[in-house]
């Protein structure tokens, strides 16, 4: 039924009551009807009213989509959900570390492309980098892919973070 | 005034222990009965209980039975079903209960113990990961670690399990939290932040609906559970919202008694058993009219030979039930009932302002529909001697059928099937059966429930032989309680149903679907203190019933019937509606039905 229409990629936002088992039950609600995660974020935003917001990007058929967002809408912790993709233009941006151990040509290389993609070196020894970049997805990976002859070590990302543009609330 | 307030003021203040704040907090919520079983970790309920007279407990002898037992009370009076169950091994044996409550929307609060706060998670006595576990088995679930939350937690757990889509809810109780004590606070007012289930359909998508309901030649009115989560109110506005269209009805195994089956309108029961024109009318018609159904693939058959040719409105409380297996053209989210009577008001409108159903068309489309009816699926291959068990089930509705105050259970099988298909129920609430989950071992607790909350009723779980043993056990509750419940044993030896898909879909290998060394249940029943009866002549059957119902006492028939006899019609998994099999007695049966042997692509379904 569902394999008839396109596979589209969604970032869906989650405002939900900062209580234990919060994720546990948005992730089992995931794993269980077997929807995808790609990424998946969360963090208090209101310390006064204990709310947290999950950022999630899926993809699904439209079918699917419309599933995963009546069913997270079901859950009785969970405020409102924003399908940030619909609603209209929104930002999104991602946050990643990346170590690159390297000497030489390689490490004033790293550091070249590092200055092109505005990425702060955080920490550094004789030795090695910690950059630190921010961006969409897709500049990081860009960027993780320029590293990986240059001594790529270690990533770490945090997910996706998005908000709509403009006056919009959540 | 402030005197004659101030003692409530200061009995509502005073701290109390956490398990009497539970107790109040039931009674608050209009709580009579609780299906329990104890140990350690809710023993301070159970003392607060031996001090009180307010709520009645049943003392079941298997958690798994109170779970059932709470739903077949929930089920047959509209009211939340509370279970009392210990931590660990209570709490786990309570899952399967849970899930069919998920599966089937029915109310129900369950209380679990738990091990003090401070031990959780050290694999302390009896710890288990309640909360963890019944998250997807559960509507919603509590785990209470502050006794200041312990009345909210209560009142809310009720407000969740009986508003929206109705469905199992967990409270989990730490062991000190029932010892600890605060002051009890009476249920909110105050709307709860998050959950607001819609209950009010939106007057365009009523209006879009009825648009399309007026111009339709060949309507059906789809009809399910939801109805009877709704309350009898939404039962008696189908029935009108029928009369005035003039539609065909037809409902869900969850659905069956909303519409009166002795109702012209009514087709019976759809699906995988349902009945010839049911399946036919779904199959062929153009405007379907969904009110509380969920199109379960026992429903719908293959997907996309599904009533191919129709426009369909879907009304139902649970948006993501909409569009979730068919898209449907017109989702209307809201109660069954408020959705029924705006389409009433709206057709009315409608009519009034001058529109005009098709009339002929209508009519032609009910001459085809009898046509349909008049191949008589349920027709099965009588015999003199050896008791057909849909024989039995016709005799026993036959020998109801003047009582207005039979309640009827199921266990799941074969039998459950013909109960379906053979009872006839003219009200809602009168049938209980596990749908969803289709779980052996339900009927017989759920009976028990029925007859709680009825005890003057006729209350029958329709059982198979398999079925009843898994939890035969609760024979002894019924007996502890006095219940007149009888179990309709249809005994065929094999696990029935199991039976037929291995003739139809393996070859006739019946792999561990018969059993040998089954008890006697005759003897079974007056081990246990029930009255045994026996049938296994067609001419004793009559009179095994009549002495059923004039016992009052708990009866435990052991009706020996057909080992052989298959559930007609079937749509095979996997088949269109069109694809129906019909019974051996069907002139055309074999030949122009079932469509040769069952695709691969069926087979993998269950
Ligand atoms: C707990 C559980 N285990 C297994 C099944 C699979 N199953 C469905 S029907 C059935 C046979 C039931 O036999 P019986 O109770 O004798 O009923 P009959 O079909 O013979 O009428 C089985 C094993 C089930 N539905 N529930
Ligand atoms: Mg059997």
């Amino acid at each position: 039924m569902n394999q008839a229409s396109p596979i589209q990629r969604r970032t869906i936002a989650v405002l939900v009551d900062n209580e234990p088992g919060i994720l546990a039950r948005v992730v089992g609600l995931f794993s269980g009807r077997g929807y995808n995660i790609e990424s998946l974020t969360v963090a208090e935003t209101d310390a006064d009213k204990h709310l947290s917001r999950i950022t999630v990007v899926t993809s699904g058929s439209e079918m699917v989509i419309e599933q995963i967002k009546a069913q997270l809408d079901r859950l009785v912790p969970v405020h409102r959900v924003s399908d940030l993709t619909q609603e209209g233009p929104h930002v999104a941006r991602e946050l990643a570390l990346v170590k690159v151990i390297s000497k030489g040509n390689d490490r004033v290389e790293a550091l070249r492309i590092a200055d092109i993609f505005r990425a702060k070196a955080i920490d550094s020894t004789i030795g090695s980098f910690v950059f630190e970049i921010t961006g969409s997805g897709e500049k990081i990976n860009a960027f993780i892919e320029l590293m990986a002859p240059l001594g790529l070590a270690e990533v770490s990302r945090t997910g996706i973070v998005a908000i709509a543009r403009g006056e919009k609330r959540m | 005034m402030s005197t004659a307030s101030a003692p409530t003021q200061t009995q509502d203040t005073a701290p109390i222990t956490g398990a009497e704040i539970v107790l109040k907090a039931l009674v608050d919520q209009g709580v009579e009965v609780i299906f329990g079983y104890p140990g350690g970790a809710v023993l301070p309920i159970y003392d607060a209980l031996f001090q009180q007279n307010a709520l009645r407990h049943i003392l079941v002898r298997a958690e798994a039975g109170a779970v059932h037992a709470a739903e077949g009370y929930a089920r047959s009076t509209g009211k939340v079903g509370v279970v009392l169950v210990t931590s660990g091994p209570g709490a786990t044996n309570a899952v399967t209960g849970l899930v069919d409550a998920l599966m089937d929307s029915i109310p129900i609060v369950c209380l679990t113990g738990q091990v003090p706060t401070h031990l959780i998670g050290n694999d302390a006595f009896q710890e288990a990961d309640t909360t963890g576990i019944t998250r997807p088995a559960t509507k919603h679930n509590y785990l209470v670690k502050d006794i200041k939350n312990l009345s909210k937690v209560m009142h809310e757990a009720f407000h969740v399990a009986r508003s929206g889509r109705p469905g199992p809810v967990v409270v989990d109780l730490p062991k000190d939290i029932l010892m600890g004590k605060t002051a009890y606070t009476p249920a909110p007012e105050t709307k709860h932040p998050s959950y607001r289930p819609r209950t009010e359909p939106d007057p365009r998508a009523i209006a879009q609906a009825v648009d399309l309901m007026v111009k339709a030649k060949k309507p059906i009115l789809y009809t399910g559970g939801g109805i009877v989560n709704s309350g009898p109110e939404a039962s008696k506005a189908l029935i009108e919202l029928a009369h005035l269209t003039g539609f065909p009805v037809t409902s869900t195994l969850m659905g069956l008694g909303v519409m009166p089956a002795a109702d012209p309108l009514f087709l019976g029961m759809l699906g995988m058993h349902g009945t010839y024109e049911a399946n036919l009318t779904m199959h062929g018609c153009d405007v379907m009219v969904n009110i509380g159904a969920r199109f379960d693939d026992r429903v719908t058959g293959r997907l996309n030979a599904f009533s191919p040719n129709s426009r369909k409105i879907h009304a139902d409380i649970d948006p993501s039930s909409i569009n979730k297996n068919v898209r449907v053209d017109i989702p209307v989210v809201g109660d069954a009932g408020n959705v029924l009577r705006a389409m009433i008001a709206e057709w009315k409108k409608r009519v009034a302002e001058g529109a005009k159903p098709d009339k002929k068309a209508l009519a032609s489309w009910w001459e085809q529909i009898e046509t349909w009816r008049k191949r008589d699926c349920l027709a099965y291959r009588k015999s003199t001697d050896i008791i057909k068990p849909q024989y039995a089930l016709e005799r026993l509705q036959a020998i109801t059928a003047a009582r207005d105050d039979v309640f009827i259970t199921t266990e799941v099988g074969q039998h459950q099937m013909w109960a379906a298909q053979f009872m006839k129920f003219q009200k809602p609430n009168r049938w209980m059966t596990s749908g969803g989950l289709g779980t052996m071992g339900y009927g017989l607790p759920a009976a028990m429930g029925v007859q709680i909350a009825h005890p003057d009723a006729l209350v029958v779980d329709v059982a198979g032989e398999a079925s009843t043993l898994m939890n035969i056990q609760e024979l002894s509750t019924i007996v502890q309680y006095r219940l007149p419940v009888k179990v309709f044993i249809l005994n065929n030896q094999y696990m029935g149903m199991v039976r037929q898909w291995q003739e139809l879909l393996h070859g006739s290998r019946y792999s561990e679907s018969y059993m040998d060394s089954l008890p006697d249940f005759v003897k079974l029943a007056e081990a246990f203190g029930c009255v045994g009866l026996r049938a296994t002549k067609l001419g004793e059957v009559d009179a095994v019933i009549n002495e059923m119902i004039a016992v009052k006492r708990p009866v435990v028939v052991d009706m020996c019937v057909d080992q052989k006899e298959n559930c007609f019609p079937m749509i095979p998994s996997g088949a269109a509606h069109n694809e129906m099999i019909l019974g051996p007695t069907d002139k055309d049966a074999g030949s122009g039905s079932g469509k040769g042997p069952i695709s691969e692509e069926g087979m993998v379904l269950v």
